[in-house]
């Protein structure tokens, strides 16, 4: 164990632990998830330097601890308040806990998951406060990761506790009847992070790819804890699965490259490997959810050669479970592709009809860019041209605008 | 998302306005800049002096010719701007139908999407 790459990664690991006991112990989540922040920033300063600890959590528990009776001794002092402190005078003896101490690690983490996922906070808040309490990153980081000043970053994490706290909200996993609910959520933050991460990978900013690869390390983690849930493993897989066009996915200027002019030999194939087993297992034992059914999509793309040969009656097939499962206009638009390639681009362009008088998609830039696509397709290249351009329009994505604006350009004639 | 809420206004309005009209403005600026801040939603924002002390530059021929002056001849003025990350662009509209600009009839803001880097492959 050596070098500052190697102590993040145990620092992200031992993150949610120690903030686990913590707040088991002491109750104070804002307190407690403060406190491990900078008993964090401490060992990410000095484990380099002076070498990692022979019991790295004992040492972040004793900081943090004493970074604890810091804050209340100076609370005592200026309030001056006799009762809070006779409360509280155990919770210091309690400190300095043995170093080898056996914790339920596991529920911990499951735990500070479910609670940064509380429905008291709006989804941003939800995804800030996960990477953080959970996923061990500082506020700089996560400010870096969102392309936001860090005062911006450090304000939306301190609301989100204060907003738990206000709930009411308890250090428990939550009872039966909400915890589908809660766990949906969770799943789709992380899903978000990871949406973050892989899509801004074209861009110039590499430090928001980070997203991606912590995104997939704390849903494998969910998946160690929660093996029976077949969505998490659809999850995990449907990362792994797209994760792995990665490298093939833009071009050497930045530029996206689609699908089906991906380089497939550039794919990650070990990525790929993974993602087809956990989707192909969960598939035999679990009612089909729309991550699973994501993933098998994906790795009926993963494993066609080419574009050409991929089995795209099976991928309507799929879409059309999709469609059953989760509704959506996305998988409407989406499904209408596939189509197109089983039944022709007509048949495409129907579908996409009944999108147009829907109000959630009507003016969506992807609405516009199937269109161009399948108008293309069919031969009808003015038309192509000009749904390409609104799509351009409708995008706030420079790389999409990009590649939406270049296709247009091709169906108008000047390749 | 982030949204950027560009601030058009009439240049010199605040003249015609009591003391305690302007008052109760920069105290409705400094009350949504604060809810702001601490919503964790501000990223940044900046008020530009009077368009009097605005220069234009343009080609003429083929030299950049300054002239002093705004670029639009309108009744409005380009002011300021304030930009927001938030959940939805009906967020960042309510945010904009809370400044006092609008609130009083003084002024528009247009709320415009900032264009990010990121993207997926189609």
């Amino acid at each position: 164990m050596s070098g500052p790459g190697a102590v993040e990664e145990l620092l992200r690991g031992l993150a949610p632990q120690v903030l686990g006991i913590l707040v088991r112990r002491h109750g104070q989540f804002h307190a407690c998830e403060d406190a491990v922040q900078e008993a964090l920033l401490a060992a990410a300063t000095r484990w380099p330097a002076e070498g990692v600890p022979e019991h790295p959590r004992g040492w972040l528990l004793t900081v943090a601890g004493r970074r604890l009776t810091d804050e209340w001794r100076s609370e005592r002092a200026r309030r001056e308040r006799e009762v809070a402190v006779a409360v509280r005078e155990p919770a210091y003896a309690a400190l300095a806990p043995p170093p080898d101490e056996v914790a339920p690690a596991d529920d911990d983490t499951l735990r500070l998951l479910f609670l940064c996922c509380h429905p008291a906070l709006n989804r941003p808040a939800q995804v800030a406060l996960t990477l953080r309490a959970v996923g061990g990153l500082s506020t700089a980081e996560i400010a870096r990761a969102h392309l936001l000043p860090e005062p911006t970053m450090s304000q939306r994490i301190r609301r989100a506790k204060q907003r738990i706290e206000a709930a009411g909200a308890r250090f428990t996993l939550p009872a039966p009847a909400e915890r589908d609910e809660r766990l949906r959520a969770v799943r789709q933050v992380l899903y978000l992070i990871f949406n973050e991460g892989y899509t801004a990978s074209s861009g110039p900013d590499l430090h928001r790819t980070e997203l991606t690869a912590e995104a997939i390390r704390l849903t494998r983690e969910l998946h160690r804890l929660l093996p029976d849930d077949g969505e998490v493993t659809g999850l995990l897989a449907l990362m792994l699965l797209t994760d792995a066009h990665r490298p093939a996915r833009t071009g050497p200027a930045g530029e996206l490259v689609p699908l089906a002019e991906q380089d497939r030999g550039r794919w990650d194939r070990a990525a790929i490997a993974e993602g087809v087993a956990l989707v192909t297992e969960a598939l035999t034992w679990s009612a089909p959810g729309p991550y699973q059914v994501q993933a098998a999509i994906a790795a009926v793309h993963a494993e066609a050669p080419s574009a050409a040969e991929t089995d795209w009656p099976q991928v309507v097939a799929l879409y059309g479970v999709l469609a059953a499962v989760a509704p959506s206009p996305i998988v409407d638009l989406n499904r209408a592709v596939a189509v197109a390639m089983v039944d022709g681009p007509e048949a495409g362009l129907a579908l996409l009809a009944p999108l147009a008088g829907d109000e959630r998609t009507a003016g969506h830039h992807r609405l516009a860019a199937v269109r161009g696509h399948l108008l293309e397709l069919a031969g009808d290249r003015p038309a192509a041209r000009a749904a390409y351009l609104a799509a351009a329009r409708g995008t706030t994505s420079v790389a999409e605008r990009r590649y939406l604006e270049l296709r247009a350009a091709r169906a108008g004639g000047d390749r | 998302m982030k949204y950027m809420l560009l601030i058009w206004n009439r240049p010199g309005f605040v003249e015609a306005l009591t003391e305690q009209e302007r008052n109760e403005i920069f105290g409705a600026v400094d009350e949504i800049m604060k809810e702001l801040t601490a919503s964790g939603e501000l990223v940044g924002g900046q008020a530009l002096a009077d368009p009097s002390q605005t220069r234009t530059v343009r080609l003429a021929g083929d030299r950049a010719e300054i002239t002093d002056g705004p670029f639009l001849e309108s009744k409005e003025q380009f002011a300021g701007y304030l930009t927001v990350d938030c959940d939805s662009p009906e967020r960042a509209a309510e945010i904009a139908a809370g400044w006092p600009d609008v609130r009083r009839g003084l002024g528009v803001l247009e709320v415009r999407p900032v264009m990010g880097d990121g993207g997926t492959e189609m």
